[in-house]
């Protein structure tokens, strides 16, 4: 049911785009309005739940230990799987976000007759998860030429970089292959795996089609069907000076490229995609585990009912006397 | 105990999941796999909302009418109280990595075990009440409403979740399932769903302060057998205090260690220590319990229990309290006591009156692990240890989900065993350490009628057993947990027989070389000890 949805509702958008654009001749609105629309949604809602999350409080110190504490001088803490102090919650972080240090861990388990449990090798979700956002992310810098007047030397430097294969004259990127790969891969696994696949929902699948199409459409953009790339600029560049204008001649493969830009935009601050942002507010990883040296505060903690040593007492006393045990007060 | 299937028969697990969608999917409330529901004395005693004679087996709960309000309205104060929640409600990508992490689904093959569909039962209702997109797409994005039937599914699952925090280890932003079982759970004592194996252990530390409801006497005579059973195996007699004021050390412990073989012989293991060392503490009748199934119950029933520890130490007015081996009693204590119930200003830095040393990771909470102090201990040489009076003990040593994932005491443990024993050998990699798979057992869930879930949850931590039993001839698990204790020697017997179960502290105890004592001729176990010259061969082998 969600591929079908998924699939059709992509097909429902690349219709909208191709009919608006192409056909109506609708750029103003498919160049300009939606995709500084999409640019706010995607703005205000990123803001808004981060902001929601960060109003929550933090009541309890509670990392997931990974490693061993830090207690007895001689005895070696792992400083970066259990950190106890803020460099170590960084750098937990960081090895967390850049390299997906706890899918890294990833095995498979199998169980066999006898039974036999095993535990195999499985690092392909880490590697395709891995490939993906980081070509992602090289194909969003490279973007920044379209953005920028002068082109800033990182971004022609990881241009460079990313387009050393040549196929004639023309860079190829890499990265272009590499996403289109990626994200094929974790769709194939979502459908392969029976576990993955039973709890796949439409909004799983949704996305992945969506950033396909996206890429799709910018490899043919840029491999097959070349579009006038002055005109595509003196457009982009419009938009982020705030003197959107409409140059003639792009091609409907823009205005289907942006569309999808501004489709994933408007999806990114309501969908799991947020898991961009919310990795670094998760408390079992951004949390040293040190709180039996440094007091944690709850801000909400309040009094509750609890039975007192004298209420104990009170109960126990005559059994108490009787084996010997101390009491606050001898008699009652 | 209730009927529980052949090992081979158990072991015919099916991971394939049903063609009917999980939100189709009805639970079946199978005996074997839950557990019976808390008697409305037990949450009558702690005031808890609506107490009833039911059974999850039957089709009426006897909720209170306005049951999906209440729970809608705690999920609603919950979600302004924990970040955790938000975060791990709104970010799970359903990637699947903790599917195969939790020793529940290895053991079940149920996939409403995998860790992500755990969530997703609670997911589910809150992005339908929620969230924009759940209350305009509902299932296209995974929302649905809360009916009776969901009500039912989480009762079932959240009382088979043992909040091990494995999947936790193995997610790429680190959704901690235990956290949202842990909330599930308050969600559901709102309405009086909880089950009775958490719901008696509580009432009964509310009133008498542990667990098992030993009422003062009845801890001063358990205690005062482990002394003749020391003094009948040592010559020596060991003489421990009670509530005594002025002592140096509170000492605080999990009451399944006063109760029942084999934690008795860890308990004769710490007396025979202390003695040894000439430690000025004392027990507490009244904090007899570090163990706290509040944790498995709600935040607020966790600090009232947790509460005694503190206003015990403070009223005896010693300076730092000692803490023995207990799991989800050090989850409590290292993530939560100082926040629920500190400051403890009251006492000291904790410092060993032995070694001198500071105990400076323990600054705030002033509570150490018997295992940090034991370690310090045989580090400086403060022990003189007879490791061959451990020569018929091959043992590996099983990490308790909550040292390991919520503290990270590993080098600790494993420092002492191998300083009291010989033959030490480790578990596969994947099965130890913050890897460490769960007893089946824990978060509450070591009931009778939930047998055969338990045997289905022990499955991995036992397998890796056999696999160094057989390969070495392991027969001894060694572990830091009292529930470790209960909830591991039927799940040795079923999987693997042939392997006992025992405390860290219970072989120091058999190491650990007293003034004044007789020669030993067994163990602290009365198993007579092998003979130095045929060594350990002979003992294996019978
Ligand atoms: S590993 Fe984390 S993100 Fe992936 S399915 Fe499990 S809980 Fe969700
Ligand atoms: S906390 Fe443990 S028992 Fe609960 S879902 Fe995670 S792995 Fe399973």
């Amino acid at each position: 049911m969600g591929i079908g949805f998924s699939l059709l509702l992509i097909m429902a958008l690349l219709l909208a785009v191709f009919f608006g654009a192409g056909v109506l001749g609708w750029h103003l609105l498919f160049g300009v309005v939606i995709p500084y629309a999409a640019a706010t949604i995607f703005l205000f809602g990123i803001i808004y739940r981060v902001v929601k999350w960060g109003r929550a409080p933090i009541p309890f110190r509670i990392p997931t230990t990974c490693g061993q504490q830090k207690s007895l001088p001689w005895i070696k803490p792992s400083r970066i799987d259990n950190p106890s102090s803020a460099a170590g919650v960084i750098g937990r972080l960081a090895l967390e976000v850049l390299l997906f240090r706890s899918l890294f861990r990833n095995t498979k388990a199998e169980l066999r007759d006898g039974p036999r449990l095993a535990y195999h090798w499985e690092k392909w979700l880490w590697l395709g998860g891995l490939l993906f956002h980081w070509s992602f992310l090289t194909i969003f810098l490279r973007h920044l030429r379209f953005f920028t007047e002068p082109v800033p030397s990182f971004v022609s430097f990881i241009e460079g970089v990313d387009g050393f294969l040549r196929v004639g004259v023309q860079a190829l990127y890499i990265t272009d292959i590499l996403i289109l790969v990626a994200v094929t891969y974790l769709f194939w696994r979502r459908v392969v795996i029976p576990q993955v696949r039973y709890i796949s929902l439409p909004a799983d699948y949704f996305p992945l089609f969506l950033i396909l199409s996206l890429a799709f459409s910018g490899v043919l953009m840029r491999y097959f069907f070349r579009v006038d790339v002055s005109a595509v600029k003196e457009l982009t560049m419009g938009l982020v000076t705030f003197h959107p204008r409409i140059p003639e001649g792009i091609g409907v493969i823009f205005y289907i490229h942006l569309f999808f830009v501004s489709v994933l935009f408007v999806y990114f601050p309501y969908s799991k995609m947020m898991h961009l942002a919310g990795i670094f507010l998760s408390p079992t990883r951004n949390l040293a585990n040190n709180s039996r040296a440094c007091r944690h505060i709850n801000p909400w903690n309040y009094p509750v009912k609890v039975h007192t040593y004298e209420e104990y007492e009170e109960e126990f006393r005559g059994k108490m006397r009787e084996a010997g045990i101390p009491l606050e007060k001898e008699c009652g | 105990m209730a009927f529980v299937p052949k090992p081979d028969e158990l072991a015919r697990i099916g991971h394939k999941p049903p063609r009917t969608g999980w939100m189709d999917t009805p639970v079946d409330f199978r005996r074997g796999t839950w557990c019976y529901a808390a008697k409305p004395k037990n949450l009558q005693a702690l005031e808890l909302p609506n107490p009833r004679e039911w059974s999850p087996e039957r089709a009426d709960w006897k909720l209170p009418a306005n049951w999906q309000e209440i729970i809608l309205e705690g999920l609603r104060e919950r979600l302004q109280r924990f970040r955790s929640l938000q975060i791990f409600m709104d970010i799970c990508v359903r990637c699947g990595a903790c599917a195969d992490k939790c020793h529940y689904f290895i053991g079940s093959g149920d996939p409403k075990n995998m860790p992500v569909l755990r969530a997703e039962l609670l997911r589910s209702v809150y992005r339908k009440n929620f969230t924009t997109a759940g209350k305009i797409l509902g299932k296209m994005v995974g929302a649905r409403d809360l009916s009776e039937d969901v009500l039912k599914e989480w009762f079932y699952y959240f009382f088979q979740c043992s909040e091990c925090r494995r999947c936790s280890v193995f997610c790429p932003y680190g959704i901690d399932t235990a956290e949202i079982t842990m909330i599930a759970r308050e969600l559901l004592n709102l309405v009086g769903c909880n089950i009775d194996w958490v719901a008696a252990p509580v009432a009964n530390c509310f009133r008498t302060g542990n667990h098992l409801g030993l009422q003062p006497h009845a801890i001063k005579d358990m205690i005062e057998f482990a002394v003749e059973d020391i003094e009948k195996i040592t010559g020596v007699k060991v003489e421990p205090t009670f509530n005594r004021k002025g002592a140096e050390i509170l000492f605080v412990t999990p009451s399944g260690d006063l109760f029942a073989d084999p934690g008795t012989y860890t308990l004769m293991g710490y007396l025979m220590l202390f003695h040894e060392l000439g430690l000025d503490y004392t027990w507490s009748t009244y904090a007899s319990d570090g163990g706290n199934f509040g944790l498995f119950t709600s935040h607020e029933m966790m600090k009232r229990l947790n509460a005694k520890i503190y206003a015990e130490a403070r009223r005896l007015g010693v300076k730092w309290i000692l803490g023995g081996e207990c799991g989800h009693m050090w989850r409590v204590i290292n993530q939560y006591m100082d926040t629920l119930n500190g400051p403890a200003d009251f006492l000291e830095e904790p410092v060993s009156p032995i070694t001198g040393t500071r105990f400076e990771h323990a600054r705030t909470t002033k509570m150490v692990h018997i295992t940090e102090f034991t370690a310090d201990l045989i580090e400086q040489n403060k022990l003189n240890l007879a490791p061959e009076r451990n020569e018929h003990c091959r043992v590996t040593f099983h990490d308790s989900c909550n040292p390991s994932r919520s503290m990270g005491l590993l080098e600790e443990p494993r420092y002492i065993l191998k300083k009291v024993c010989r033959h030490f050998y480790e578990m596969p990699e994947n099965t130890i350490r913050e890897q460490t798979f769960c007893c089946g057992s824990g978060g509450g869930l070591n009931a009778d009628e939930n047998m055969e879930m338990r045997l289905r949850g022990g499955l991995p931590r036992a397998n890796a057993v056999r696999y160094v039993h057989e390969k070495h001839g392991v027969n001894t698990l060694a572990c830091i947990c009292a529930i470790d204790r209960a909830a591991l020697p039927p799940l040795m017997d079923y999987w693997v027989p042939g392997v006992e179960v025992s405390g860290v502290h219970e072989l120091v105890g058999n190491a650990l070389v007293m003034k004044g004592e007789k020669k030993r001729t067994s163990d602290l176990r009365g198993r007579p000890l092998p003979d130095p010259h045929t060594a350990f061969g002979g003992a294996i082998e019978e």
